[in-house]
């Protein structure tokens, strides 16, 4: 198995500045009942992106025609609040490649790394840039490489560098997967669990 | 050598082995699974062609999306009922042991897995639900992940996680006559922020903690990730083992004493280092309740909503949308306000004390006319207890009703929805958008709270009921 490799990216952005958006807001839990992951994009940001008859509410970001673009650029704590993966199911099955903000919840930020769905976090003097840049022009671009673990501004230059631990950088590189590394080390775990003290029949 | 901190023990014990620059392989004591994050994961060891690791240390138990009322009928929604179905079909091809829809070990993943003592100190336990730190209160490392773990610990009984930072949160001091542990830490989350745990893992400390019950330490876990924290837990001490002893899957004979002997090596070391710590003082400590979107939101029952000077300007934006959501205006006083649900239930707050409380509080008043309440036992057992401790009953002769275990209106995935635009005073853990249904506007509380605004009608101290 594998997921879609991720090295330089260069896109327009979507805009999202509201702080604390939860995994509720990401994919509200009565679109949790499919039994597969397909089908969660068209419902990412359901109750924000649609009225009541499910017609596209014009002042949600992703109705605006003006912005489209591979990566959403969120306020600080994004994806806080329940596990669903289908969260970042939604993310990548609308079609993101990548999330900027100043800080993402831990559980978030782990389901879309298994998902290649980059969560990049820059400094809150950073997301500030970003999100005054596309305020001025909502083409503006943004250049996110991997390898460098750089997240560049093209229209000013600008550049901050992020953070990724090394295995799950070359997980991302190269396609990689978890489960095939585990199953890699099986015996080791077999062995392990001969050693783990337990006290009640299992 | 420096001492360890309880984490910190737990943790080493369970780690395979280390890649360099990365996670560890952490082994896992424990695998609770619901319908809900499981389907996906069973699907994806099946493309592979794998079988389960060891089906012996996988539970099941369907809560998310049942009903509270007739549970012995099919469950008349599709999806739901598909997903169900699923469940049972995965676990029976897999020889994974489940506790079916009303039968008598069934109910939320997290009332049962403690009531029937399968959560002990010591273990490593995940869960496909974000309050899996629930178990972290008998000093296990429990945390919730999602569905690529779901099928990784089902493939492996291992996950790969990056181990985190040590916080320290010591509460001292006695807390007054009805603040509960739910106020504690509905209070905590307020100094602390909706983030402000990322990337940590919380010990709980202090005499305020030692003083409670196990299922009030649970209440306190259970929301260590409503700060963002990975998970909470509290060192176990004789309140744990008196509460594991005789469970149904607890230790028995020369292997309980062995038992205890080891999870009485469970605790901080004296000399050991937190990367963080904070001291509250369990005085200061008021009745709370939550006006805004998320946990962090909260303010003592007594007190007022924030004016918007008070709030970062960064915030400023982000607060007004909660508050316009919620239809409240900064500084609006909180006692008073008029409510029309009062949910009573979830992993939090569903546990026999919870309904005890609760039914104690509102014993010789009525429900109030016009508030829609549903007090919804977390399983099976509880619910039994209930019935036979006459909760039911006093609930019955007050206007109220017991429904059957599960999720509920924690989410509203099933049929109790609260509906738009209502308000919900709700002794579960999330009062984001949406979260109780389409457009609900929820306020978290002990259920002593819950049980103050059921029979008023309003929010109210229940110190003046």
């Amino acid at each position: 198995m594998s997921i879609d490799k991720f090295t330089t990216l260069t896109t327009t952005m979507i805009p999202l500045p509201i702080e604390n958006v939860d995994t509720d807001q990401i994919i509200p839990a009565r679109f949790l009942k499919a039994t597969t992951k397909e089908g969660f994009g068209d419902n990412l940001f359901a109750d924000w992106r649609y009225d009541k008859a499910g017609n596209p509410k014009k002042d949600f970001v992703l109705n605006n025609p003006n912005y489209s673009g591979d990566v959403l650029v969120a306020g600080k704590n994004f994806g806080s609040g329940s596990s669903r993966e289908h969260a970042a199911w939604a993310v990548a099955g609308y079609g993101l490649k990548a999330v900027v903000s100043s800080y993402f919840a831990d559980i978030f930020k782990n389901n879309s790394l298994n998902n290649g769905v980059l969560p990049v976090q820059v400094s809150d003097e950073f997301l500030k840039k970003i999100f005054s840049a596309i305020e001025k022009d909502a083409k503006t671009q943004i250049e996110i490489n991997l390898e460098n673990q750089t997240v560049t501004l093209l229209s000013t230059g600008e550049k901050e560098s992020f953070e990724i631990n090394g295995y799950k950088k070359n997980c991302m590189l190269n396609g990689f997967d978890d489960i095939d590394y585990l199953l890699n080390i099986k015996e080791e775990i077999t062995e392990f669990e001969k050693k783990v003290p337990t006290f009640s029949a299992l | 050598m420096k001492g360890k901190t309880l984490f910190d023990k737990i943790w080493d014990s369970h780690v395979v082995k280390s890649i360099p620059n990365g996670p560890d392989v952490l082994f896992v004591d424990r695998h609770y699974i619901h319908e809900v994050t499981s389907p996906q994961a069973f699907e994806g060891l099946r493309e592979r062609g794998i079988s389960v690791f060891n089906p012996k240390r996988v539970l099941a138990t369907p809560d998310h999306n049942i009903p509270t009322k007739n549970q012995h009928l099919p469950i008349k929604e599709e999806l739901s009922r598909l997903q169900v179905e699923k469940l049972e079909k995965n676990c029976a091809e897999n020889d994974i042991q489940i506790f079916g829809l009303n039968t008598p070990n069934s109910g939320i993943v997290h009332v049962v897995g403690p009531e029937l003592g399968l959560t002990q100190p010591g273990m490593t336990i995940v869960c496909g639900d974000s309050h899996t730190s629930t178990h972290g209160a008998f000093g296990s490392i429990a945390f919730g992940i999602g569905t690529s773990e779901v099928e990784m610990a089902l493939a492996t009984q291992c996950i790969l996680q990056p181990k985190a930072k040590r916080m320290l949160i010591k509460i001292d001091g006695e807390l007054g006559s009805v603040v509960t542990s739910k106020d504690i830490i509905l209070y905590i989350i307020s100094k602390m922020t909706t983030g402000g745990g990322t990337g940590y893992f919380i010990e709980f400390a202090g005499s305020a903690i030692r003083s409670m019950t196990m299922e009030a330490r649970m209440t306190v876990c259970n929301m260590s990730i409503e700060m963002g924290a990975r998970g909470g837990m509290i060192a176990p001490d004789q309140t744990t083992f008196d509460y594991i002893k005789g469970r149904k899957h607890a230790p028995t004979g020369e292997n309980w004493e062995r038992a205890v002997d080891y999870w009485k090596s469970l605790c901080t070391d004296d000399d050991a280092e937190f990367d963080k710590e904070f001291h509250f003082d369990a005085n200061d400590i008021e009745p709370m309740i939550t006006y805004g979107t998320n946990p962090g939101m909260g303010e003592k029952l007594s007190g007022s909503i924030p004016v918007l000077d008070s709030i970062d300007t960064a915030s400023q934006t982000s607060f007004s949308k909660s508050l316009n959501y919620m239809g409240f205006n900064p500084g609006d006083k909180l006692e008073g306000k008029q409510i029309d649900y009062v949910f009573v239930g979830s992993c939090t707050n569903g546990r026999i004390e919870d309904l005890r409380s609760f039914a104690n509080a509102i014993k010789g008043h009525k429900k109030a006319d016009g508030v829609v309440a549903w007090i919804v036992p977390g399983s099976k057992l509880v619910e039994k207890q209930a019935i036979e401790e006459g909760i039911k009953d006093t609930l019955e002769e007050a206007g109220f009703e017991l429904r059957q275990p599960g999720c509920s209106a924690c989410l509203a995935m099933n049929e109790d929805k609260i509906p738009a635009g209502k308000y919900s005073v709700s002794t579960s853990n999330r009062n984001f958008e949406g979260r109780q249904g389409p457009g609900a506007r929820t306020m978290l509380a002990s259920p002593l709270t819950a049980a103050a605004a059921a029979i008023t009608g309003k929010l109210t101290d229940p110190r003046k009921v």
